[in-house]
């Protein structure tokens, strides 16, 4: 295919993603750009040129040991619920745009640590920009069958490059407010991570399937290779130290690198998304790798001792088999995985260029007194001239330094000087004590180590074995050989580097940490990093200042950058939320940081630090005072909490006392009623008698049947006032707890024949039929014989007196269960208002909706033989029976579990 | 011949106030209960009803307060005749618009008397 085909087809697929870019842009608040799969994708820009084809290199010459590049972040990613949403959290609050921010906010608003962040940035991640620049250069002409021009105004790739700058400087820079969300090079990005994936799998489909015939042919012609087993093997001990310490690094790469740190939280729109990228990332990983290993098998069998570059085997092959399109294809994957890389890469490097080394160090002089509009442009040029410029020195490096270098080898080295973050990135997280200079030290410690064991000798040429530096160690002393420090020599180069910059790294982080204390301010985020989810909603609380400040001149600051209808809008959100009235010129601590964090997104956190305090005066504080008002807060957020709780507390317990009360109010009153019943039950009678009396006194004429009806009726109201005289007395004696029971076994069906046999005659003349169930015709309990035939008669006279006139019938049934015996006493007459079915159980109780005449008793009957059964340890109660007559139910423990009861 | 109603759930204390009502020349009508009571009331114009306070269905207290909304009632006297012997019960009834409140058990020959007196 001719070099020109080929640009054509380039100039098309970048029209597309332009377009992708350009379309998402516009509808940046649409469901199709903001949800859960395009973040997941864009975190994929993990995968770069280096796996795309790199991988196949590494694992064509030395078998498995691509694998730990893709175990580290899959082991490390089940923790990002925790750790990737508190990062979330804090950038968000903090309105961080870099990782540079992040660290430098964290040590006190460190100017000098976000400087030298960015520094590290660069120096690790220039040099991995170059390395997808080959990429893409390399494969161009394998795909053209050209060669590479030593001119670079002939060479093709330059111009690619160029394009690639002048797009990711147009679209990385659309906002001045750096931690903005870009949604159109998110979704471009995500695109492309489908679309390399897909290629991926169809080229590797392609080979395994088409070239071979599956993955056993694969195999099989493999292992018939020389030195197939050896490169298959782990490799011993010192093989497997090599492994834990990439995945190690991988780890870390998967946090810190710049441009993770972008996708992952600068971008992130919503935290729940994590819960989808946590699963759909590393499977996205783990297909990649499916087809890796044929793909350079495969390579090696057909390539067998002609010398080709492996990590190009994904091109060669379908070449080989004269496979335009799949060729083409191939390339367009591993050329998305470069431009991705490259341009996520690109914007987050320039935005920690000029937020924390250009503005902050120089330009933050010309921004002071001009307009907003100017202010804004010339930020957001520096980052397009800092954007286009990147890509170009990386190019430069491209073309003076790694031409000779393989893929893998150049983005470890990137990775290693990456992790120099790790120490006081983590520790940021998790540890209060931390201070700014112990992670200075660390990052300066381990960077130089980084130099010494890696970056000088890559930058001799490691090719160049006669390098007596690397051979021998400087001025031939062995122990600093810099791949072999201190006779450590079963580490490969990149491990090695890794072990001892990070060996000195956190060593000295946490002894001078420890040892040198960090200052007010250090100590003030430490609180709100550490303790984020405390200070979510509101962290403008948590930040400690004292001194005099007028919002009059921080509102100019504002105006400047942000726009006059801006500041305003935004202090018209903050005097709501705090609850501040407008007319208010002090600003206090919130109302400070609350400033700053507006200004970070534009220029950084260091220099919004620096303009803020150009205006105000702050008093210094020592730092046991802020030490002291932190703890105060937080004893305030505790006090506050026991304040609610209390006052809950205090809710419920007067709650209680006035449901206690209506309950005393309600005792009260059924007292008043259970005494006028009792009244009006004993003079009932005694009025019936003394009238009789009277009359049977004072009339001597009266008729001999007459007075002999009058003596009877004192006889049965005499009799009546003894049963009812009686019955108090009886229940009294169980209130009380006088009453006795005498238990002893019983079998339950006798006791209810014997008072069946009792009320014979009134079932006769009401012409009720009686039905007996028994589950046996022995059922034992213990009880007071007594008590439970007063209960039954009480039960059965009830049920005889409310049966049915006409066919009226009663049925009894004896249950048993393991724990009671269980007596069902049905009648089919009215039954009983579900309303009343608790009360009818009450002293004195009698259903004010009988429709006959009032029926003879004392409404203390069921009172007492709910006070037996209670006694007994059973129940009472009556079932629901839906207007089938009234049911009545008692229980008594059974027979064997009684024993253990003592009544 | 004067009317009286007598309104009791009680049969024995009935059986006596029926008695002695007769013997002293009125015409008896019983009802035992308020509904009962009532529906006599809708033929029967007595010049006094003797009324008992507690009774299952409709009590004393509702049942005069029907009485009253009827015109036709208007000049029947009224007794309660109750063991409920509380100030509040007397006082409710009395305001109510009863001519007496008599409380249980009471003597048959003062309640003849008082009967005579009101009727005269």
């Amino acid at each position: 295919m001719s070099s020109i085909e080929l640009l054509l087809i380039l100039v098309l697929y970048l029209s597309i993603l332009f377009y992708i870019a350009y379309w998402s842009e516009k509808r940046s608040h649409s469901k199709w750009t903001n949800n859960a799969y395009i973040y997941s994708f864009s975190l994929a820009v993990y995968c770069t040129a280096w796996t795309y084809y790199g991988s196949i290199g590494v694992a064509a010459e030395s078998g498995l040991g691509y694998l730990p590049i893709y175990i580290g972040p899959i082991l490390v990613i089940p923790t990002w619920m925790i750790i990737l949403k508190r990062i979330i959290r804090i950038s968000r609050v903090n309105k961080i745009s870099s990782i540079a921010d992040f660290i430098s906010l964290r040590y006190g608003n460190s100017r000098f640590l976000g400087a030298l962040v960015t520094i590290i940035c660069l120096f690790g991640i220039l040099p991995y920009i170059s390395l997808q620049l080959k990429s893409i250069s390399d494969t161009f002409y394998i795909v053209t069958k050209t060669q590479a021009s030593s001119n670079i105004f002939t060479d093709t790739t330059t111009y690619v490059c160029i394009a690639l700058a002048l797009f990711a400087s147009y679209y990385g820079t659309k906002y001045v407010d750096a931690s903005e969300k870009r949604r159109g090079i998110v979704t471009a990005v995500a695109i492309e991570s489908i679309l390399k994936l897909i290629f991926f799998l169809i080229i590797g489909s392609y080979i395994t399937f088409f070239v071979f015939d599956g993955f056993d042919d694969i195999y099989a012609k493999a292992s018939l290779l020389e030195n197939f087993d050896k490169k298959n093997t782990i490799g011993g001990l010192s093989q497997a130290i090599n492994w834990f310490f990439l995945c190690i690094l991988s780890m870390f790469a998967i946090f810190l690198l710049p441009r993770q740190f972008h996708t992952a939280i600068i971008e992130n729109n919503k935290e729940r998304h994590i819960q989808t990228a946590i699963w759909l990332f590393p499977l996205y990983l783990l297909l990649f790798n499916i087809f890796i290993y044929p793909i350079a098998w495969g390579g090696n069998i057909l390539f067998e001792g002609k010398g080709f570059n492996s990590d190009t085997y994904s091109l060669l092959i379908p070449q080989y088999f004269d496979n335009k399109f799949l060729t083409v294809l191939v390339f367009l994957g591993g050329f998305s995985a470069a431009i991705s890389m490259i341009i996520v890469s690109s914007i987050s490097l320039a935005t920690m260029l000029s937020n924390n080394l250009l503005i902050p160090y120089g330009f933050i002089g010309s921004l002071k007194d001009i307009s907003q509009e100017k202010n804004s442009k010339r930020i957001v040029n520096s980052r397009k001239i800092g954007i286009f410029l990147l890509i170009i020195v990386a190019y430069a490096i491209y073309r003076g330094f790694v031409l000779d270098y393989s893929l893998v080898s150049i983005g470890l080295v990137s990775f290693v000087v990456i992790a120099q973050l790790a120490p006081s990135f983590f520790g940021a997280l998790f540890w209060r004590r931390g201070s700014k200079k112990g992670a200075v030290t660390g990052i300066i410690l381990g960077f130089l180590v980084c130099l010494y064991t890696i970056l000088i000798p890559y930058a001799i040429g490691i090719t160049k074995s006669s390098s007596t530096f690397i051979q021998s160690g400087p001025w031939g002393i062995t122990l600093l050989k810099p791949f072999h420090i201190l006779g450590l020599d079963y580490l490969d180069p990149i491990q090695h580097a890794f072990f001892w910059s990070m060996l000195l790294n956190t060593m000295s982080y946490l002894a001078v940490s420890v040892s040198l204390r960090g200052n007010y301010r250090e100590r003030n985020y430490a609180e709100m990093f550490v303790d984020i989810d405390q200070y979510i909603t509101n962290h403008e609380n948590a930040f400690v200042w004292k001194g005099i400040a007028y919002i009059s001149d921080i509102q100019k600051v504002l105006e400047r950058f942000l726009g006059e209808s801006r500041t305003r809008r935004a202090l018209t959100i903050f005097n709501l939320k705090y609850n501040i009235d407008k007319n208010d010129n002090t600003a206090d601590a919130r109302f400070i940081k609350f400033a700053e964090n507006l200004l970070t997104g534009h220029i950084g956190t260091a220099s919004a630090k620096i303009l803020i305090a150009n205006v105000i005066q702050e008093d210094k504080i020592s730092l046991p005072e802020v030490l002291r008002i932190l703890e105060e807060s937080k004893e305030n957020i505790i006090i506050n909490k026991k304040l609610t709780d209390t006052s809950r507390e205090l809710k419920t317990i007067s709650e209680k006392l006035k449901v206690a009360n209506e309950q005393l109010i309600n005792k009260d009153i059924q007292k008043d009623e259970f005494l006028d019943t009792v009244t009006h039950e004993l003079r009932t009678p005694i009025t019936a008698i003394r009238a009789a009396s009277e009359i049977l006194h004072d009339d001597d004429e009266i008729p001999q049947e007459i007075r002999k009806q009058f003596l009877k009726s004192i006889i049965t109201e005499s009799d009546r006032l003894n049963r009812l005289i009686d019955k108090i007395l009886d229940l009294e004696k169980f209130e009380t707890g006088k009453q006795k029971l005498h238990l002893s076994k019983n079998d339950l069906s006798i006791t209810i024949k014997n008072t069946l046999a009792s009320l014979n005659q009134l079932i006769k003349n009401k012409n009720i039929s009686i039905e007996v169930k028994a589950s046996s015709s022995e059922i034992k309990a213990f009880y007071d014989e007594e008590r439970i035939i007063q209960v039954i008669h009480n039960l059965l006279s009830n049920a005889i007196k409310f049966c049915s006139e006409k066919e009226g019938k009663i049925t009894i049934s004896i249950l048993e269960n393991t724990q009671n015996v269980v007596i069902k006493i049905h009648n089919n007459g009215k039954g009983i208002k579900k309303e009343e079915m608790e009360s009818i159980f009450d002293k004195f109780y009698q259903s004010r909706d009988q429709n006959v005449k009032k029926p003879i008793g004392s409404g203390l009957g069921l009172a007492i033989c709910k006070q037996i059964i209670e006694h007994h340890k059973g129940k009472i109660w009556t079932e629901d029976t839906d207007n089938n007559g009234a049911t009545f139910v008692f229980t008594l423990p059974n027979y064997k579990t009684t024993e253990s009861i003592s009544i | 011949m004067k009317k009286i109603l007598i309104v009791d759930d009680e049969p024995n204390i009935v059986m006596s106030l029926e008695y002695t009502f007769k013997k002293n020349n009125f015409e008896v009508f019983i009802a035992r209960d308020g509904q009962e009571a009532l529906d006599i009331l809708e033929k029967q114009l007595p010049d006094l009803i003797i009324l008992d306070v507690m009774m299952p269905m409709v009590d004393g207290f509702a049942t005069l307060e029907e009485i009253k909304k009827d015109s036709r009632l208007q000049h029947c006297k009224v007794i309660f005749l109750s063991a409920k012997n509380k100030q509040k019960n007397i006082e409710k009834g009395l305001a109510l618009g009863a001519d007496l409140y008599v409380v249980k058990p009471f003597s048959i020959k003062k309640l003849v008397e008082q009967v005579n007196e009101l009727i005269q």
